[in-house]
């Protein structure tokens, strides 16, 4: 956990007084709703088809289970009793009223959490590896370096007010959970062939209307330089990145139309004027950052203790511990991944109650810490393995123990037209009717690990082009009809997704899907090929004719 | 089903009202004939031609205290007169979302 100094507290409750005194002047005509909205959207609050929805970031995805319970107690006191954990290791409340929500946010900065930057043209939550700091492959804790980025560029003047919003993730292991490769900036830590740590530098990655996968602009660039190249970037952003032009403003489209070799030249030069300048990381500063997150003191534990191995007769358990539990770099520890896509559910909600019970199982077992990751689930990040099986009838009895993740339907699905002004039709339902076909275990199991992503709009928040299925809301004469993509993925082999052909209507989505997993159980080359390496063998055209020989 | 936010010019085809969500809030509301606002949308006012649908907005859009994020949007008259929402956008800020909620309410 980072624990905020005084200066972080001190900006966080000057920001809740003044968005307190932004609101009082709104609700008495003294600002327009359009000198209002820049201010609301730089706190996260988005107006949607029902009410305010309010976005609070979570940085690099890291909660205590004290910030846990405030989630709950804002979701229960000013919402509907839940919230809907993001892509973007944010959380969304749906229900807000504008006039409590300087209370909210008040209540939320008591424990150290803020929704500044979570919306507008700015630099977003810094996200990161929800494993960062206990996965065994990685080469240091990433969060480091994405608290330093937090700090350097919340409410930094010159990144207010980009042409467009930007958004940051990074990750210090072989295996990208963080998706970093759809993102404006990708830092991937790595070891030079000297042996030195710095950071692989992506740009130009994001989804949406258009979606690029990021370019290495620079192979390394040690930690000392991270902030001052991070700033060349956004310079040559700055200058050069439309403006004029909602839909070409993105930092991927300036990246794609100046090429990657132009690019990284204006960067370049932008960077040699500024490369030893105060924006130099001293290892003071870094040390500095590091000593403020504190890990947890491990027991010495045997990795197969007598509790697993008696617990390992259970079918049910071994179905949900195959799934929800990956290995911890301490032995006799593990890294718990808790579904929040139940059988029929909403993809990401998670009610009060059910964030208080995980409060309280994150200080009973895994030293008070709670992640939040980009596929819409939790994890508590240091299970002791003796206490795998009763950490497991514990989350059965609160609904979070589906054993699902990373199979057909551990789904990743946006809000949708239930909800989001911009959609163009339902995500929700969709994802909800793929958990109902997909419901046997067994069936589950033997699909094997299958990333479907939904998305209402063109805007892609379900992050549908890199889903290995994914499926697309689009609007012909008023219906709702889903484009349908396959071949996509969001890991070190990012890459967006083939259409397989026309649009389907609503009610033949479930079908179509059935369609493509019962193709591919014919068409794999052997038991454990997986779905996306099926696709990238095959192509799409064997996918396609098997959904449409009948339609 | 064309996001409101992307309404450039009015042309309306059909029946149709003024719709926004109330400021202080959030909450969905109609323009009503008497020149205010009703959470009831068989209260909102009706309008027939483009040059009425455009009156109405103008009005509504002036009310910035009240409301927020006003627009026009379809709906259809059923027998005995009872207004319905036009698309199924409207339906949901109608009736509801089309799911269960997490927590009932």
């Amino acid at each position: 956990m980072y624990a905020y100094d005084e200066l972080d507290r001190t900006i966080i409750n000057e920001r809740v007084s003044e968005f307190r005194d932004q609101v009082k002047r709104r609700l008495s005509g003294e600002l327009t709703e359009d000198e209002f909205k820049m201010l609301r959207l730089q706190n996260g609050v988005y107006l949607q088809l029902h009410a305010y929805m309010f976005r609070v970031a979570i940085p690099y995805g890291t909660l205590s289970s004290k910030q846990l319970r405030r989630l709950a107690h804002v979701a229960r006191r000013y919402d509907r009793g839940y919230g809907h954990f993001t892509t973007r290791q944010n959380i969304q409340f749906n229900w807000i009223k504008l006039a409590e929500l300087p209370d909210a946010l008040s209540d939320l900065a008591d424990v150290g959490i803020h929704a500044m930057q979570t919306s507008g043209n700015n630099t977003r939550n810094v996200t990161s590896d929800q494993w960062a700091g206990v996965a065994p492959d990685e080469i240091e804790d990433p969060r480091i370096w994405s608290e330093l980025i937090r700090q350097y560029t919340t409410l930094h003047p010159e990144f207010s007010f980009l042409p467009r919003k930007f958004k940051f993730a990074i990750t210090a292991s072989a295996h990208d959970r963080a998706a970093i490769k759809v993102h404006d900036i990708g830092l991937r830590l790595h070891k030079n062939a000297e042996g030195e740590t710095g950071f692989e530098v992506l740009v130009g990655g994001g989804l949406g209307r258009t979606p690029f996968i990021a370019k290495t602009i620079k192979p390394f660039v040690p930690g000392r330089d991270l902030l001052s190249y991070i700033e060349a970037i956004l310079r040559v952003y700055n200058q050069y990145g439309r403006r004029d032009n909602i839909y070409k403003a993105r930092i991927k489209i300036l990246v794609h139309e100046l090429g990657i070799e132009k690019f990284a030249q204006e960067v370049e030069d932008e960077w040699l004027q500024m490369r030893d300048s105060a924006l130099t990381l001293d290892d003071e500063v870094v040390e500095d950052i590091r000593s403020r997150f504190s890990y947890p003191v491990y027991e010495k534990l045997p990795h197969m203790p007598e509790e697993l191995k008696k617990a390992a007769h259970d079918p049910y358990f071994e179905a949900w511990r195959k799934n929800s539990v990956a290995p911890h770099k301490v032995t006799g520890y593990a890294i718990v991944t808790l579904s929040l896509k139940p059988v029929g559910g909403p993809p990401g909600d998670a009610t009060a109650d059910q964030m208080d019970a995980i409060a309280d199982l994150a200080d009973k077992y895994s030293f008070g810490e709670i992640r939040v990751g980009h596929e819409q689930n939790l994890a508590l990040p240091h299970v002791a393995r003796r206490d795998l099986p009763a950490l497991w009838r514990e989350l059965d009895k609160i609904g979070v123990a589906t054993p699902n993740v990373n199979l057909v339907s551990d789904i990743i699905a946006c809000p949708g037209l239930d909800y989001c002004s911009l959609a163009n039709a339902r995500s929700i339902p969709i994802a909800q009717e793929l958990t109902r076909r997909f419901a046997n275990h067994d069936t589950a199991n033997l699909i094997g690990r299958l990333h479907v992503n939904i998305s209402g709009c063109i805007n892609a928040c379900g992050h549908h082009h890199v889903g290995h299925i994914g499926i697309l809301g689009v609007e012909k004469n008023g219906e709702e009809f889903y484009q349908i993509t396959i071949g996509g993925r969001a890991d070190e082999n990012a890459v967006v997704g083939t259409l397989i052909g026309p649009a389907v209507p609503y009610g033949e989505v479930a079908d179509v899907v059935e369609d493509i997993v019962e193709a591919y159980l014919a068409l794999r080359a052997r038991p454990d090929e997986l779905f996306i390496d099926t696709v990238k063998r095959l192509g799409v055209e064997p996918f396609r004719e098997r959904v449409y020989a009948t339609r | 089903m064309t996001s409101p936010l992307e309404q450039k010019k009015i042309r309306i085809t059909g029946p149709s009202m003024v719709t926004a969500n109330r400021t202080w809030d959030g909450v969905v509301i109609y323009r009503t004939p008497d020149h205010g606002w009703s959470v009831n949308l068989s209260d909102a006012a009706i309008v027939r031609t483009s040059d009425e649908a455009r009156a109405l907005l103008a009005e509504s859009v002036a009310d910035d205290v009240g409301a927020v994020g006003a627009y026009i949007a379809p709906v259809e008259i059923k027998d005995g007169g009872k207004i319905r929402p036009g698309n199924l956008r409207e339906h949901i800020r109608s009736e509801g979302v089309t799911i269960d909620l997490p927590v009932p309410a």
